[in-house]
């Protein structure tokens, strides 16, 4: 049995076309392995070797990943909630109480989007203070971490944007309260809320444009920076721990 | 012409695992010029099987999260029946907090721009690069410029009312202070006098944040009024 699977593996991999696909051989040496990475698009962002220290837990207790992942289950749970949603009034509520009554676990793809949100937010927020108290925000990292603070508000408005769109009393105060505070900024203020709400109050229209913003505008600025991000951890030398040793300022020379 | 900054020569040792080099490296330069010896593993397996199992666990993490709770849904939305506290979501309940001390400007504008444009700055704001521990140079200007910031600020929020925050920053400021010397100490005031003046700032703006988000969250009813988180609904 074994044998006959062994023998359609290798089948398999010495075909044309799986060879058309995956160039390399077996991970089985460290050039097949280094293969891997840099004959794949989305693994290459990767260096063929990373410093060994760097895969420790306490080195980025993995909270960067955690909110990467969180954004890829909020993506894949998004589109598929984006078949069951239309953004009106009240069809967007029933909506609603369609995926949760009446849509196969339809519930249940609602709470993965709603706690993946949450976990997002949460985990940004931690990553920001261990990259500040690791102090990786030190050359050359300083443009990766403004980068960061620029993600942090698309996370954020991801976040408030989504928050609209159930029309229940929840979304529709949660939003009043936020936007009524964006009217007392100076000048600006009342336009730029009319400009959000397309009104002056939050209404269907307010509706509409949350979802456009939340669906579209902010998720394509959330992958731009996020790109920008990934690529400029690997350029700027890899992920950044600790400081130790001669690369903490708290280090004293010893003569 | 500026003076010469200090350099170091650094010198990898191991030419298997790292290329030999030689470098003159400033004090604020990158950090990976100024390390002499590392070792290094394929990314795969090593770091992609990781990534791999951080994927599964987060993933089972949140499904287990999403069985287990549901996510709320009130009434349809209803613009003539204001519920009482109207709440923003969590993350922005430290600001709607604010609300309940200062003017709306000063709450919803003011404060938020100085937070992101002051995290946005960080990375070139010369002291976050070269500070050591706050008392090494045992400076004793430094300390009294230190306590008038603090006392001032204790009594600009105190004077707003504002205790989520004048309590915070005089806690702050005591550890602050009781860190000075402390490398004679015990071992809490040891870890506490290796502290640089950045991170007493951002410990500060965390301890309030987190304060401030957790009493808009769970102690605040009706009217914004202080209440328990178990006596009626959040």
């Amino acid at each position: 049995m074994s044998a006959t699977r062994a023998s359609l593996t290798d089948w398999i991999r010495g075909s044309s076309v799986y060879r058309s696909i995956v160039r390399h051989g077996i991970a089985d040496t460290n050039r097949n392995r280094s293969l891997v990475i840099f004959e794949n698009l989305f693994l290459h962002v990767h260096p063929v070797k990373v410093r060994e220290k760097t895969l420790r837990f306490s080195h980025t207790y993995w909270l960067g990943g955690i909110t990467l992942v969180s954004s890829l289950v909020l993506i894949a749970t998004g589109i598929l909630l984006m078949f069951y949603y239309h953004p009106s009034v009240p069809q967007a509520y029933r909506d609603m109480k369609e995926l949760n009554y009446v849509v196969d676990n339809g519930l249940f793809l609602r709470n993965l989007h709603r706690w993946a949100a949450h976990l997002m937010v949460f985990a940004a927020f931690l990553h920001m203070l261990r990259v500040f108290y690791h102090r990786a925000y030190r050359p050359p990292r300083q443009f990766n971490w403004v980068v960061g603070v620029v993600l942090l508000i698309v996370t954020l408005l991801l976040s408030y944007t989504g928050y609209l769109l159930p029309w229940d009393q929840l979304a529709f105060w949660g939003v009043s309260v936020g936007t009524n505070m964006a009217k007392e900024a100076p000048l600006v203020g009342e336009r730029i809320r009319f400009l959000l709400l397309g009104g002056n109050v939050v209404s269907e229209n307010a509706l509409l444009r949350f979802y456009v913003l939340h669906c579209v505008v902010l998720p394509v600025a959330l992958l731009l920076f996020l790109s920008v991000h990934i690529w400029r951890v690997r350029k700027d030398g890899g992920v950044q721990g600790p400081p130790s040793g001669v690369d903490d300022p708290r280090h004293e020379e010893t003569p | 012409m500026s003076a010469t900054p200090e350099l170091h020569a650094v010198e990898s040792t191991d030419p298997v695992t790292v290329p030999r080099r030689v470098a003159l490296v400033r004090p604020d330069t990158r950090p990976a010029v100024r390390r002499s010896d590392e070792r290094y593993v394929m990314t795969f397996p090593h770091l992609i099987v990781r990534e791999v199992i951080l994927f599964q666990v987060v993933v089972v993490a949140l499904s287990l999260a999403a069985l287990a709770f549901d996510a709320p849904l009130e009434g349809i939305a209803n613009p003539i029946e204001t519920p009482n506290p109207a709440k923003a979501p969590w993350y922005f309940l430290g600001l709607q907090e604010l609300l309940h001390y200062f003017p709306p400007i000063v709450a919803g504008v003011l404060l938020p721009a100085l937070v992101v444009l002051s995290l946005a700055v960080i990375p070139y704001a010369r002291i976050n690069l070269t500070a050591g521990p706050l008392w090494a140079s045992g400076k004793k200007r430094a300390a009294l410029a230190l306590a008038a910031v603090a006392a001032a600020l204790f009594v600009l929020f105190a004077a707003f009312g504002c205790w989520p925050i004048a309590v915070p920053t005089l806690l702050t400021a005591g550890a602050m202070f009781a860190a000075r010397g402390g490398e004679r100490g015990g071992p809490v005031r040891r870890a506490l006098q290796r502290v640089t003046l950045p991170e007493w700032i951002m410990t500060w703006f965390v301890v309030i944040a987190t304060l401030l988000t957790v009493i808009g969250t769970f102690f605040r009813g009706p009217g914004w009024t202080l209440v328990w988180p178990w006596v009626g609904p959040i």
